[in-house]
């Protein structure tokens, strides 16, 4: 399972078993990627639909989350980092040399696992990513953040305090106001990286709905610890062990019928 | 038995004992410090009642009791040390009587204390008021009567000499020096003649009258101080002091309370607000404040902005390995250098090399006279501003180190770039690491003294490096300062004893402007670090 074109005929698998068909907006052929002499991700292919959630599992360790960070090169800050193979969004190659990293990231939105609000107002956090593209007008930036708040559903809950400090919010709602921050830039994918590990079920179950909610508009990949999350909200399924990126599919199949053993071991409490 | 022993010492209870014990010691040998310190130095303001002890020889002493101590080798024998002040009568300022000597003691309500411009105090009785020598009031309470109607007038006689020494003719000599200059640099440019010559001339002229002006102002005026007062000391001396010499007179037996805390005050006042005069020893210490604060200011100017960039550059921007490590631990030891060899560096590389070369290059009229080549507040600050670096880099250090990586990649991923991210997310999250550096850089600068003493510190410094005169700031000047004050009255002036609570008051103030300072930086540190608290993110 590693070359693209086998993850297009699982995609073509996936199209015939469910209703629609997909098209990629992530490809990855042959990715490798070293931190120092360790390998940390072994020839990953795979294809993120457009306007899906695309989920990661795995046991810690196992490369997930450095699949994820490539996508937005935060990889980049590591030191000794070495990467083989390509990644393409959207058509365009995002380790081509010649591509400016800043405008990747304004396509390639991030949550962290955990909520990492600026110390800075609610207003001024959404507002940092359209400060840093550019000096929107106060009014276009009074517009972008209530969007971005509505579109987070965190709007009703913060409106008449919005120059308070964010660090004054709850858990869940600082996952938020990420969330709104993330997508004030209008990316056209977003990354989240564990976003629910530090949250309550309740907070968990909000942003969950949220994400159904957002990927009518953005491609979302996820990475989660926690299975019955990927098979809660994601369409498609990724399962890595080891740097490997063992199965892929609809979500709905890898979790009922896998077709590797390593899959099923896992998903069944085997191991892991 | 041995159980209970092992649970007791197992407990952790002597540890707790000793512990509390040895901050227990500490704040007391601080309190204690903090306490004489206070003591002493608010006392010199109050007026003490003046004692007239009479001997079993007949001899009278009249004086201020300043001490009473256990005479070494007779028990139950006790002495008191006297200030007679009137030194230019006696000679000494104090005396020391055994009190079993004392016949009498009284505390007479026409005793005099009078402050005056030289010689330090005279206690004494008034006997008489004269108006260049011929008796206009005798006795004590007519004599008081006119001196009281004269002083304020004497007083804004003696400013008003003050001012046309100090301003108006230090107005004419400084314009006078930079004509004097202005010739030296045609002279050197090898202009001896023509327009410009002819126009420097001219200019000197209307400046010789000016001065004429001002020097028959003053003959005048001191001439017209004629009146002056009669006092008589123990042993029927008698001084006749001009009026003009007078600065206050009290009668601290015939004072209430209230009249003595206004007394008090007025004299804090003075403290704070006036020259010094007789070497230092009376009078007030304001230029010493104001050379302090400036000196402080000029330095967290500097200190800040160097500390802080280079420590963004040790923790954001260099590749961490054996070599910053190196320097790191370089500069915490620098941190240990004695102070005095930083003055060394000072005079070195600032005073003699930069200083140097500036007089060359754009000061070589004035030469062989250094402009720039030369201790001054400058160079001072600066030898303190590298004095001080380490802390603020290292408090900065700290300050990034403990900023979540979570927030610098939020940035990132934002579509920051590095530049953005540090300016607009790291910078202001660091802002209470930096202050607290530059409370500990502030705190150590004020209080430091050996590095002063050779690159700029001065014992009288002649005006302030800040006046009226153009470019208004002049930071080649020498200046006062408050640790070296202390310093110079408490062990260089020629009467340490009678100077020696003034050394408690300069410290007590000296004291009291770190803390001021301290608690403003801190008040704007718990400012920023409720707007920027950071969370556990």
């Amino acid at each position: 399972m590693t070359g693209t074109v086998e993850v297009r005929r699982a995609l073509k698998e996936a199209a015939a078993i469910g209703p629609i068909m997909e098209t990629p907006m992530v490809e990855i052929e042959h990715l490798s990627l070293w931190y120092g002499e360790k390998l940390a991700l072994k020839d990953v292919g795979m294809l993120v639909p457009k306007h899906r959630v695309t989920a990661y599992i795995g046991p810690s360790g196992c490369g997930k989350s450095t699949l994820l960070r490539c996508l937005n090169r935060m990889n980049d800050l590591v030191d000794g980092v070495r990467i083989a193979g390509s990644i393409r969004i959207g058509g365009t190659d995002i380790y081509d040399a010649s591509l400016d990293v800043t405008e990747l990231r304004k396509r390639v939105g991030m949550v962290f696992q955990k909520s990492n609000p600026f110390p800075k107002s609610i207003f001024e956090n959404v507002a940092y990513g359209p400060r840093i593209l550019g000096a929107p007008s106060r009014s276009d930036l009074e517009a972008i953040v209530e969007r971005s708040l509505r579109a987070a559903a965190l709007w009703d809950e913060v409106h008449d305090r919005l120059q308070e400090s964010a660090l004054g919010l709850s858990g869940g709602q600082q996952q938020r106001l990420c969330i709104a921050r993330a997508i004030a830039v209008e990316p056209e994918v977003l990354l989240m990286d564990e976003p629910c590990s530090a949250l309550d079920p309740i907070a968990t179950a909000r942003i969950e709905e949220l994400m159904l909610d957002l990927k009518n508009s953005y491609t979302i990949v996820i990475v989660t610890h926690n299975m019955q999350q990927a098979a809660r909200v994601s369409d498609y399924t990724g399962f890595m062990l080891l740097g490997e990126l063992v199965e892929f599919g609809v979500t709905r199949q890898l979790f009922t019928n896998p077709r590797e053993e390593r899959t099923e071991d896992y998903i069944t409490g085997r191991f892991g | 038995m041995s159980l209970l022993n092992k649970h007791f010492w197992s407990s952790g209870e002597p540890f707790i004992w000793l512990t509390g014990g040895a901050l227990t010691l500490s704040l007391i040998l601080v309190g204690g410090l903090v306490a004489l310190i206070v003591g002493n130095g608010l006392g010199l303001f109050w007026p003490r009642d003046v004692l007239r002890v009479r001997l079993a020889d007949g001899a009278v002493m009249t004086g201020q009791v300043v001490e009473r101590e256990a005479i070494p080798g007779q028990a139950g024998q006790y002495r008191i040390k006297l200030k007679v002040a009137n030194r230019d009568l006696y000679g000494a300022d104090f005396q020391w009587v055994d009190e079993v000597r004392i016949v009498k003691r009284e505390y007479p309500s026409d005793v005099a204390v009078i402050e005056r411009t030289e010689w330090g105090l005279l206690i004494g009785t008034i006997k008489e008021v004269r108006d260049a020598g011929n008796v206009v009031a005798s006795g004590g309470s007519s004599s008081w009567a006119v001196i009281r109607a004269r002083r304020p007038e004497a007083e804004s006689v003696r400013r008003e000499i003050q001012g046309i020494e100090r301003h108006d003719i230090g107005a004419i000599n400084y314009e006078q020096e930079r004509i004097r200059l202005a010739f030296r640099r045609l002279e050197l440019k090898g202009v001896t003649g023509g327009p410009e010559i002819e126009a420097l001339r001219a200019q000197l002229a209307p400046l010789q009258e000016r001065y004429k002006a001002q020097t028959d102002r003053l003959a005048l005026l001191r001439n017209g101080q004629t009146l002056s007062v009669v006092v008589e000391a123990d042993g029927g001396k008698t001084k006749d002091l001009p009026l003009a010499q007078v600065i206050d007179v009290r009668f601290p037996n015939a004072m209430s309370v209230l009249a003595k805390s206004a007394a008090y005050a007025a004299r804090v006042w003075d403290f704070v607000s006036e020259d010094p005069r007789e070497a230092n020893t009376e009078g007030g210490v304001f230029p010493a404040i104001f050379g302090t604060v400036m000196m402080v200011v000029i330095m967290s100017v500097i200190v800040t902005p160097l500390g802080v960039l280079a420590a963004f550059y040790l923790r954001e921007y260099a590749k961490q390995g054996p070599f910053v490590s190196a320097v790191r631990i370089a500069v915490n030891n620098l941190a240990g250098v004695p102070s005095i060899v930083f003055g060394v560096f000072g005079v070195g590389f600032f005073i003699y090399f930069v200083g140097g070369s500036i007089d060359r290059l754009f000061f070589a009229e004035a030469l062989p006279t250094p402009t720039y080549g030369t201790g001054g507040i400058l160079w001072a600050s600066l030898t303190l501003a590298l004095l001080t670096v380490p802390v603020v880099i290292v408090a900065t250090e700290e300050g990034l180190a403990a900023i979540p990586r979570g927030m610098r990649e939020a940035s990132l991923a934002l579509s920051a770039t590095k530049l953005e991210t540090t300016l607009r997310v790291v910078l202001p999250a660091v802002m209470p690491s930096i202050l607290t550096g530059l409370i500990l850089a502030m705190a150590r600068a004020a209080g430091e003294v050996a590095p002063l003493m050779i690159t700029g510190v001065v014992k009288l410094a002649p005006s302030l490096p800040v006046d009226g005169a153009w470019p208004y700031l002049h930071l080649e000047r020498k200046f006062m300062h408050l640790g070296f004050h202390i310093y110079d009255v408490g062990f260089q002036s020629p009467n340490v004893d009678a100077a020696r609570p003034m050394v408690f008051a300069t410290t007590l103030l000296l004291l009291l402007i770190v803390v001021l300072l301290n608690l403003f930086a801190i008040s704007m540190r718990n400012r920023l670090r409720r707007k920027y608290a950071l969370a556990a993110v």
